[in-house]
């Protein structure tokens, strides 16, 4: 399928002033696109979470937007330090964030359930001492 | 109810003044866990929270929500004011508790979220 668009965003591990830039550009992006607002909303919700996990959890990474006539395709890939147990990793109300994300008010365990049930499809991969992909997918019509 | 019969109900702060005050709330809110409101929030809805950093006002942002309300005479972060005023996000500030404003916009007849199914 021919890619309309594709940006790919930086994500600085820790930096917790600036995150949510990347999705608030997505966003901005998505909707000068005209995408539906129900779609919008899907990708705005995942792709916050995605970037919230690159800050929290990640030594860095990149989220990556592609835009087909079918989907909206989100990327987020990490250098790591990779996820142990991902079972565990995607039950809501687990969490390992560090106390400095928790006071801020994240931690909640709601981040790999709430991509996955906003996404159409979601595969997540990852490898300890390697780091994480996540690739999420939402289509455009019904 | 519009935000500013919010104001006008509640008495709270407007520390936004050149956002549009005409926009409809559709519900009000309150909880502190951003990932929790980020599943739970909706679009037009006035949100309690005590937390006042940036990241609050990404996610009502990426809501698309109408207000931000910080409440018991907690301060917002003056970084998170320019970037409310950038993105359009009314963030009002009162000195009664999340609790006594529920009641007074329930009060109003302003409803809760809809839960999803």
């Amino acid at each position: 399928m021919a890619i309309l668009m594709e940006q790919v965003f930086p994500v600085e591990s820790g930096a917790y002033a600036t995150a949510g830039e990347a999705s608030t550009t997505i966003k901005r992006k998505l909707k000068q696109l005209g995408i539906d607002a129900t779609v919008l909303r899907r990708v705005s919700v995942a792709s916050y979470e995605v970037e919230l996990n690159l800050v929290i959890h990640s030594m860095g990474g990149t989220l990556t937007l592609q835009v087909d006539p079918e989907k909206v395709t989100l990327i987020s890939k990490d250098v790591g330090p990779g996820i142990p147990d991902i079972d565990k990793a995607m039950t809501e109300g687990y969490s390992t964030a560090n106390e400095e994300a928790r006071t801020l008010g994240f931690g909640a365990g709601m981040g790999l359930p709430n991509m996955k049930r906003n996404a159409t499809d979601f595969d997540i991969q990852s490898q300890v001492g390697v780091g994480t992909t996540i690739m999420m997918s939402f289509a455009l019509k019904g | 109810m519009t935000i500013q019969e919010l104001i006008e109900i509640t008495g709270a702060t407007d520390l936004t003044p050149n956002t549009d005050k005409s926009a409809v709330i559709s519900c009000g809110y309150t909880c502190d866990l951003l990932s929790w409101v980020m599943a739970h929030g909706q679009a037009g809805m006035a949100w309690i929270t005590v937390q006042t950093h940036m990241n609050v006002i990404a996610v009502a942002s990426l809501m698309e929500m109408a207000a931000v309300i910080v409440p018991e005479g907690i301060e917002m972060e003056e970084a998170s004011l320019e970037k409310a005023k950038e993105e359009g996000i009314t963030v009002l500030a009162s000195d009664k508790t999340a609790y006594e404003l529920c009641a007074l916009m329930a009060a109003q007849g302003l409803p809760g979220s809809p839960r999803e199914a």
